[in-house]
């Protein structure tokens, strides 16, 4: 018959159930989230994605020196080189107004003729430098309106979610309103109102968009926060007498957020796709600003040579297509790992 | 179930409120002169003039007052001609299209409702049918490409995925032209002979048995109808897929596998029915987002429809023609939304009875 009596012998019981070493990151972050943040740096998909925006935040970053601008205080004017029309080829020698050469042009070329590595876009746009510069509106413009979205999203969900009743139906009817009206068509709308209103720069565009951002966010916020204010730990707080505006801000949406946040650090890459799309309609920035639609709006007038000009679509095309698609890769492991079936796996 | 559709039917007006308010807000932007082209074909120079049209529209009245005028007009007391009211379908008069709005969507529209059918059906055809082959063989030859394909398609920026599209078939291949129809084409539809039934262009030429005419209109319209779906191409196959997966799994799917049914009713007369109940959410999204992108896709293939229409418009800050077509995109946005709540009770039972 086996000793059944304790021995105060626990080596045995440590070995078989370790416990899991929990990591200053992971306490931090707490179980839930720093599963999703785990999920995506196991991804193959999530780490080429990572690595394309990094490649671009490098570019965006290096953006002088890799480009150096002519005007110090105006970088992101595009370079001319002189006022004809027709796009030249890729390697044509700069001729007049050279901006300063690149540290790195020299050892590699051996020369110190600055050259259209790109080629020129109409007008004699430098291509290279607007795709090096349009990065960097890229960023800003992503940025700015992402930001801005979320604020007003969180808000205006969180208001709707914690009142609940009247109040919550009545946002979420015009957030609907604000839905009904194709995004594009909005924010198109919006900027032409805008433009003559507050002049040609990056400004009428990124108020449209961020006009008619907003709403999902306020969707998603409002979904985590209403299972949120039912916990016991807000009832406790209800309990022991903690105004609303306090419970709202400390107690549900720091708890709410993590999920919202995260999507919204994705929808960078979306934001450049509709800012892309309207200044490739004309509208938003001076003709000649660094920025990726701008660029590709000059080969709206020589579609019938484009086999010729290849040059001026293919390479701010494949910027864009890229920089989005790094982005998205992200966004596509995100959205496994957030899947509430995959709670508790790793 | 009527319960159900009165109650989404009573949203309709609130919904309306909503857009027109939105819309009016926007219309603030502009000065009292600019907004009297709402009712007036040629604003005048002088300034008497000037004053004369804002005071005969109430364009200097409080908001509310001029919100109902807005929206139905003004009645002439001596012709009995009304002038304005969107309600009666008067948006304006276009400066960059010199007519009435209205008449420009009128002639405009077609175009693009011809476009978006011949994008959509084949999407909801064969799309749907292939996400629930990937479904059915995860992992195959389908499944595989159709996720490589959907990643590449939703970071391909329209325009670009257009403008590359013709450089290859229209410059380099010269199979597939920009515009709308070629010029024989179009004489021989403003012919007296040519009957329009449903100004639709390819179903007309049909019905006229034109079958070169409905070829030469598909020609020019395949490019555009690449361009506009290819997103929604990727999309429903996501959709359907993961949603079909996620049905294959469930009980009632091994129970009928059990009782010995072949296959084929497993699939599709059991498990599909089911699994479309995400699918026709995501058919309401795809209508907003292809009126929002016929903007683009007309725009880059020069397609004479109402997006290449208010893409003129903004370009030369014409805002009445862009907030008429605003305003009528919300009208049939609103009556799609309607549409597809109705179907969305008819396919799944807990929506009607909750």
């Amino acid at each position: 018959m086996p000793e059944t009596t304790p021995s105060g012998d626990t080596t045995l019981f440590s070995e078989t159930i370790a416990a899991r070493k929990i990591s200053r990151v992971e306490r931090f972050l707490g179980p839930e989230n720093y599963r999703i943040v785990m999920g995506l740096l196991k991804t193959p998909a999530s780490i080429m994605g990572f690595i394309l925006i990094s490649f671009f935040v490098i570019i965006a970053l290096a953006a002088p020196l890799i480009a150096p601008p002519v005007n110090q205080k105006d970088p992101y004017k595009i370079p001319r080189d002189g006022f004809k029309a027709e796009p030249q080829p890729m390697g044509s020698l700069w001729k007049s107004k050279a901006p300063p050469l690149p540290f790195w042009w020299e050892p590699i070329m051996g020369s110190d003729q600055w050259t259209h590595i790109l080629g020129t876009s109409q007008g004699q746009y430098d291509v290279f430098y607007g795709i090096i510069w349009g990065t960097r509106t890229a960023f800003r413009t992503g940025l700015i309106v992402t930001i801005a979205t979320f604020l007003i999203g969180i808000i205006i969900g969180s208001v709707s979610a914690y009142y609940g009743g009247a109040v919550d139906n009545v946002i979420m009817r015009i957030v609907d309103v604000f839905l009904t009206l194709p995004f594009i068509l909005a924010a198109l709308i919006l900027a032409t109102i805008l433009t003559p209103r507050i002049g040609k720069s990056l400004y009428p565009a990124i108020i449209a968009l961020v006009t008619f951002g907003w709403m999902g966010y306020a969707r998603i916020i409002r979904g985590d926060i209403l299972s949120i204010k039912e916990r016991d730990y807000i009832m406790a707080a209800r309990v022991i007498g903690v105004k609303d505006s306090r419970i709202l801000f400390r107690h549900i949406i720091p708890n709410a957020i993590f999920p919202t946040l995260v999507l919204a650090s994705l929808a960078v890459g979306d934001v450049v796709l509709s800012f892309a799309a309207l200044s490739f309609l004309g509208i938003g920035t001076d003709v000649g600003y660094a920025d990726w639609g701008q660029v590709l709006s000059f080969a709206r007038n020589w579609i019938t040579s484009l086999d010729t000009y290849w040059y001026i679509i293919v390479w701010p095309g494949l910027a864009l297509v890229l920089y989005v698609m790094g982005f998205n890769l992200v966004g596509d492991a995100l959205r496994d790992v957030l899947d509430p079936r995959m709670r508790g796996k790793t | 179930m009527l319960t159900y559709i009165i109650r989404r039917l009573l949203m309709v007006p609130l919904l309306l409120f909503g857009v027109t308010v939105l819309i009016f807000a926007m219309l603030q932007f502009l000065s009292p002169v600019e907004r009297s082209a709402l009712y007036v074909r040629d604003i005048p120079k002088n300034e008497n003039a000037i004053n004369g049209i804002i005071k005969r529209y109430g364009l200097d009245k409080p908001m509310y007052e001029q919100y109902w005028r807005w929206l139905v007009g003004t009645v002439d007391s001596g012709s009995g001609e009304r002038h304005g009211g969107i309600l009666f379908g008067n948006f304006g008069y276009s400066r960059t299209g010199s007519q009435p709005v209205s008449d420009l969507i009128r002639t405009r529209f077609p175009n693009t409702l011809d476009l978006t059918i011949w994008a959509v059906a084949p999407v909801i055809l064969v799309g749907i049918w292939l996400g629930v082959q990937a479904a059915v063989h995860q992992n195959g030859i389908i499944d595989q490409a159709a996720r490589v394909f959907s990643i590449v398609g939703t970071s391909f920026p329209t325009f670009v995925f257009g403008l590359l599209m013709l450089m290859f078939f229209y410059v380099q291949l010269g199979w597939f032209p920009p515009g709308r129809i070629s010029d024989w084409a179009s004489q021989a539809i403003s012919q007296d002979d040519f009957q329009r039934y449903t100004s639709l262009l390819t179903f007309d030429s049909l019905l006229n048995g034109r079958f070169d005419i409905f070829l030469d209109a598909l020609r020019h319209m395949a490019m555009p109808i690449l361009t506009l779906s290819y997103i929604s191409w990727a999309t429903f196959l996501r959709v359907t897929r993961s949603s079909m997966l996620e049905t294959l799994r469930m009980e009632y799917v091994t129970t009928a596998r059990a009782k010995g049914l072949t296959e084929h009713d497993v699939i599709f007369k059991h498990a599909q029915p089911n699994a479309m109940i995400p699918v026709v959410t995501l058919a309401g999204f795809s209508v907003v987002g292809l009126l929002g992108g016929v903007v683009i896709t007309e725009t880059v293939f020069n397609y004479p429809g109402i997006g290449q229409a208010a893409a003129t418009a903004a370009a030369q800050l014409d805002v009445i023609t862009t907030l008429g077509f605003a305003l009528f995109n919300g009208f049939i946005l609103i009556v799609a939304n309607l549409v597809v709540d109705v179907l969305y009770a008819v396919v799944d039972p807990r929506v009607r009875l909750s």
